[in-house]
């Protein structure tokens, strides 16, 4: 990639920001370009962002309509999945996914629920009663 | 609160890790770039592993795992590195303070999550960034060196706290680190040397199939069986891909382009044209990866022109020319 073609498209993933791009001079000779993103890569980031909004407000549906404890809703929300969130937990993977359940959640031990506060950084009511932010 | 604050050069850098080892040993003297670092660790690589799951896509990379630098080019380079993990989170804030007080510059491994100067949409569930903390300001907020970012940034204790102590997959346990620079010399021609057979070895790949060469080839067929998958899922595939190729901080093509300046970099320091023309074919390569990138992309918009075929075939032609590479890197640095 030459210097001049290090693309500044300006992603919106990037806040502003810029990141440090490898390209060569005239001669071939490498130096440090920072650039302001590249579309395609922008398109990529975009997808998963828009991937993970999406299982968000589904499981915001889900829990407001009681098919699912908030364990579901903050799964997404905090951007894991199920084995980032079992690691961090200590919990088996099956275990998270009872705890997805309403009827399972609401049994929890103080204990359990304060594992999942200490993992999301947030007070206790709001594991029990999530506040949604847009 | 006294502040404090040591003497750091913060330059911009494409990889955390690679980026924390160039601007701690710079600003002790030991001048090092970028490309450098990553080179003399022979960093470059390329692992598909389609068992480990990410948020439900495969894991892909394109260097050695976390940490590889950091051990690594500390042992050829013959610095002292002294690292430290914690069981107690106040402890290792204690720590970390205490070697600020000694003048010390401290790498820290973090989640980026919990990093609240990242951009929301740059921010995952990551353990493994690297950054340097060269000191603390009255409000007792920490002074940061993060290598991925233009300028230096700071960050509340609490949430420092929270990004060295968070649990899960490569959790750092408060991770924290020292380098102190040799006295001695250090001879670069054989170290880049070996560097380089060590990296071109690699690339062919181990016995399982999903490293190097090999790596690349069975990715290209999955991407081939793609097309009995629904669109979406295809779709996120790639973009998985190519989120790792270029977004997450490589230089560009998966850290072709940082290997390619490391080449070249070299090549000037040992006068040595034959490796500058390695450089050049290694950027000719860098360029068809930023092309399936492009093209992995083209067929996510449904562009009707490019198939799946089509996405594979660019990545085979990668392959193909990475083996080439290999040869090259071989017959130079035998």
């Amino acid at each position: 990639m030459k210097k001049d073609q290090v693309p500044q498209d300006q992603c919106k993933s990037y806040d502003g920001h810029k990141k440090l791009m490898y390209a060569v001079d005239d001669k071939g000779h490498y130096q440090g370009v920072s650039s302001s993103g590249w579309e395609v890569e922008g398109f990529a980031t975009e997808m998963a962002v828009q991937e993970l909004d999406n299982k968000v407000s589904e499981m915001k549906q889900a829990l407001l309509a009681g098919e699912v404890s908030p364990i579901a809703y903050y799964l997404p929300f905090f951007r894991f999945d199920l084995m980032s969130l079992a690691h961090a937990t200590g919990f088996f993977q099956w275990q998270i996914k009872r705890h997805m359940k309403m009827s399972i959640f609401i049994k929890l031990p103080l204990n359990k629920l304060n594992i999942y506060c200490d993992v999301f950084n947030i007070p206790l009511q709001e594991l029990k009663q999530p506040v949604f932010k847009k | 609160m006294i502040p404090i604050e040591n003497n750091i050069i913060h330059q911009q850098s494409s990889h955390c890790e690679s980026g924390v080892v160039a601007n701690m040993l710079n600003s002790q003297g030991f001048s090092f770039s970028e490309p450098m670092v990553f080179g003399l660790a022979s960093a470059l690589t390329f692992v598909y592993l389609p068992m480990i799951k990410v948020g439900g896509l495969p894991l892909i990379a394109y260097r050695m795992p976390p940490k590889a630098i950091i051990s690594s080019v500390c042992k050829k380079l013959g610095i002292q590195l002294h690292s430290q993990k914690f069981s107690n989170a106040d402890e290792g804030m204690k720590a970390l303070d205490k070697a600020l007080s000694e003048g010390k510059l401290v790498g820290l491994q973090t989640s980026v999550y919990w990093l609240p100067y990242f951009p929301e949409d740059m921010r995952f569930q990551f353990n493994a960034h690297n950054l340097t903390v060269y000191g603390k300001n009255e409000q007792g907020d920490y002074l940061i060196s993060d290598p991925v970012f233009e300028k230096v940034v700071t960050c509340p204790a609490d949430d420092l706290k929270r990004a060295r102590f968070a649990k899960g997959v490569l959790a750092a346990k408060g991770l924290m680190y020292v380098m102190d620079i040799p006295k001695t010399t250090v001879e670069l021609e054989p170290l880049i040397r070996n560097s380089i057979k060590k990296t071109a070895k690699m690339m062919n790949g181990l016995v399982l199939p999903f490293f190097g060469n090999k790596g690349i080839r069975f990715l290209v067929k999955k991407i081939k069986s793609l097309e009995n998958k629904p669109k979406k899922d295809a779709a996120l595939f790639l973009g998985n891909i190519v989120r790792m190729q270029e977004e997450i901080g490589t230089g560009g093509a998966g850290f072709r382009f940082m290997f390619a300046s490391f080449l070249d970099e070299s090549s000037l320091l040992l006068n040595d044209n034959a490796l500058f023309e390695i450089a050049q074919y290694t950027t000719e390569v860098g360029d068809l990866w930023r092309e399936f990138a492009m093209k992995s992309v083209l067929f996510c918009k449904n562009r009707k022109n490019v198939s799946l075929d089509d996405v594979a075939k660019s990545l085979a032609v990668c392959a193909d020319h990475e083996t080439i590479l290999r040869s090259k890197l071989l017959q130079w640095s035998k």
